[in-house]
């Protein structure tokens, strides 16, 4: 079943075109993976699917249901949400603060009369034993590794209980230890039927992960379809070397 | 005596613009340089309510705050949707429209002229005031630091609570905690109108206890004082506004014992107090009591 899809998806800054006339599906419980070259326009799919930036032309369908445009704070309410390239934590903020600031109230009044409720507390824990953060829960976030700042925001983008994921590079600057738990959370969202966007560089993370590869260049589609047979693609090979 | 209670109403006033101001800067990081418009508003309500129609403080005042949040509603609704930069020059626009409303509308603030003999407090019979039988002031301070400890409960319940963390993320990532659904121009909106309902009042006292005002207090110079007051502090540490204010307000008062000739002892303590300043932001920059840095 196609959860996401994008049709004729465009985004131009200053007449240059970061994502061109797009138009990908994703399909619900799968891990879809771009990939391309830098400057090839997957952050900025991101950024365009998460709403963080408005599109200029296209639709998005989700659900089957058409959006012409995405705001940052509607995304959230569609179930679309997001980890960024460079991490973007709430630095003065303790780790634990980090999560249960996007699992309390989100009514302003509401906000005003509440703490936190254990439940919110319980969901808080158990996302950061899974990152191996607890014991750092009362620490502020800017004093984590870098590592463990990456782990923080995919912990923070569970906590969202999405029905879409969209992973900007998790893996990059990650220890071994820390690829493993984040593999691990990917492959326990995709068997609970979540769906994940995942941008990555690691061949063979993208291997292992995707269920489906889509491969940008210059802010157009160059590929999509199986792992192993788009990654084998002349012109992706191309596309990525320079050949 | 009558000089160290005289002395303590005022850390109580400058506390309550630090603490409010701290709501919005310290905690939202909206770097606000409104403060004293708003606080100009409150002291205007009681004075002009006060001298033209003998109302009573309480009553003043609380006309004061609905005005005081009317107004920063209706500024909000603009500015709090500007960033950095443009939202500091915003509401420093602000600040320059209200004192000049305060000194043009000749015909409702007295302009220049001020507004003398604003009334003190009444309350169940029992005067804010000196009385032959009562220290000076004593009543009034005591009024005083019982509504600081009333706006310090208050901005600590808002402080603790969900929406606190949430003004806190503002601070630190607006755009990233709007991509987790939060609609962050109400939160910025509603405690931009909290903290001016709270300058309000702290205006309020101002005139009442002065009895008599002008729109040389509600100037620029003085919205830079209150953001001293709370970069001195801490950012979003509430007992570090009072201890800015209880600092900045006691310093000057400090240097005058110092004993410097007479010529020069006005620059010399002027001097000393800007130089203190200085090393201490060298030498802590998050503050005496905060946690964090602007």
């Amino acid at each position: 079943m196609t959860i996401l899809e994008t049709k004729n998806l465009s985004k131009h800054y200053d007449g240059v075109a970061a994502v061109d006339q797009l138009s990908i599906t994703m399909k619900k419980g799968q891990i879809t993976s771009i990939i391309g070259p830098n400057g090839s326009g997957k952050t900025t799919l991101t950024n365009l699917l998460s709403g963080l930036v408005p599109f200029n032309h296209g639709v998005v369908m989700l659900s089957g249901e058409k959006l012409n445009q995405i705001k940052p704070q509607t995304a959230a309410v569609l179930g679309i949400t997001r980890t960024f390239q460079e991490v973007r934590l709430f630095n003065q903020m303790t780790v634990l603060d980090n999560l249960l600031v996007v699992l309390t109230e989100r009514n302003v009044f509401g906000a005003l009369f509440e703490k936190h409720k254990q439940h919110h507390l319980k969901i808080a824990e158990e996302l950061l034993v899974k990152v191996n953060l607890w014991p750092s829960r009362d620490q502020l976030a800017v004093n984590l590794s870098y590592g463990q700042r990456k782990l923080l925001e995919i912990a923070r983008a569970l906590a969202m209980n999405a029905q879409i994921y969209l992973f900007d590079e998790p893996f990059a600057g990650l220890f071994p230890e820390m690829i493993k738990i984040v593999v691990a959370i990917m492959q326990e969202l995709r068997a609970g039927g979540k769906s994940i966007i995942l941008i990555e560089h690691n061949m063979d993370l993208i291997r292992q992960l995707s269920d489906k590869v889509i491969v940008m260049d210059t802010g157009k589609l160059l590929a999509e379809g199986n792992p192993d047979a788009v990654l084998a693609k002349r012109e992706v090979i191309e596309a990525y070397l320079g050949e | 005596m009558e000089y160290l209670i005289h002395l303590a109403i005022f850390c109580a006033i400058y506390a309550i613009l630090g603490i409010s101001l701290n709501l919005i800067m310290g905690y939202t990081g909206m770097i606000s340089i409104a403060h004293a418009g708003f606080y100009g508003i409150g002291a205007y309500a009681t004075a002009i309510l006060s001298y033209n129609y003998g109302m009573n403080f309480f009553l003043s005042m609380l006309i004061g705050i609905i005005t005081s949040m009317i107004a920063a509603l209706l500024i909000g609704m603009v500015i709090t949707r500007l960033r950095g930069d443009y939202f500091i020059l915003a509401s420093l626009g602000f600040n320059f429209i209200a004192f000049s409303i305060m000194l043009n509308w000749q015909g409702l603030t007295r302009g220049a002229l001020g507004i003398p003999g604003i009334a003190r407090p009444k309350l169940f019979g029992l005067s804010f005031m000196l009385d032959q039988n009562r220290t000076v002031n004593l009543d009034f301070l005591i009024l005083s630091l019982v509504i600081l400890g009333l706006i310090y409960v208050a901005c600590r319940f808002i402080g603790s609570s969900s929406l606190g963390r949430v003004l806190k993320s503002i601070r630190e990532d607006e755009t990233a905690i709007q991509v987790f659904g939060y609609n962050t121009l109400n939160y910025k909106l509603l405690i931009f109108i909290i903290g001016a309902g709270m300058a309000a009042v702290a205006g309020s006292l101002f005139a009442s206890y002065i009895s008599y005002i002008d729109p040389s207090t509600f100037t620029v110079n003085e919205s830079v004082f209150i953001i001293a007051i709370i970069i001195l502090g801490g950012l979003a540490n509430l007992k570090g506004s009072i201890l800015g204010a209880i600092f900045l307000v006691l310093l000057p008062e400090a240097l005058r014992f110092i004993g410097f000739p007479n010529e020069i002892a006005g620059q010399m303590r002027l001097g000393i107090y800007g130089l203190l300043l200085v090393i201490l932001m060298l030498y802590r920059p998050q503050g005496l009591m905060g946690e964090y840095k602007l």
